[in-house]
């Protein structure tokens, strides 16, 4: 936030408007490995959850291919389908 | 001539060297019945990430082949024959995922 000289009482949370992108189609990644586990675990909260497009900003058609990445990656044992407190 | 990646866990109770001869038996199968073997990774043991079969452990192991799609049937059948193995997972490889197989091998190859 910036640092505004005025000091206001309570503070006003401007809400910034961070426009969402999608990290794939900006890196250019075309293939989401399923194989490594660091790379996937951006996209699972602590219990293991895969993140929503909302949270994340990725694109359909990318949260397909990360979606199939992680279910794989579960069925493999490389990432748990539920855990507590991860990462 | 379609490209196939399959990784499978073996248990942990074999040795090293047993757990390479499993590997080595498989991949005689593959070649034996009309698969070519690309790649192959032993990635030993390591930690699962919730148990399978009462155990928290298992060797990894990846093969890259190529094969017309017959042979998939009958390496699955064998997988589940077999009780050395403990979880096995058959992919068959788009352009992208190729692409970025062999990009990984290269460079692997040039830092060794």
């Amino acid at each position: 936030m910036a640092q505004s000289d005025i000091r206001y009482l309570t503070p006003i949370n401007i809400e910034i408007k961070k426009d969402k992108y999608c990290r794939f189609k900006k890196s250019g990644i075309k293939y989401i490995d399923y194989k490594n586990p660091d790379f996937l675990l951006k996209f699972i909260n602590e219990q293991g959850k895969i993140l929503p497009r909302r949270v994340t900003g990725t694109s359909q058609k990318f949260q397909k291919k990360v979606n199939k990445a992680v279910k794989r990656a579960r069925h493999l044992a490389i990432l748990p389908y539920v855990a507590d407190l991860m990462k | 001539m379609n490209r196939y990646e399959t990784v499978f866990i073996l248990t942990p109770v074999l040795s090293e060297e047993q757990a390479k001869e499993a590997v080595k038996v498989y991949e005689d199968y593959i070649t034996k019945n009309g698969g070519k073997i690309k790649h192959n990774e032993f990635w030993g043991l390591k930690k699962l990430a919730y148990q399978i079969q009462k155990k928290s452990t298992g060797f990894y192991n990846l093969v890259e082949f190529e094969n017309d799609g017959t042979l998939i049937k009958k390496l699955e059948v064998e997988f589940k024959r077999d009780e050395r193995i403990m979880r096995f997972l058959t992919v068959r490889m788009e352009k992208d995922h190729v692409a970025f197989a062999e990009k990984t091998r290269n460079a692997a190859k040039a830092e060794a």
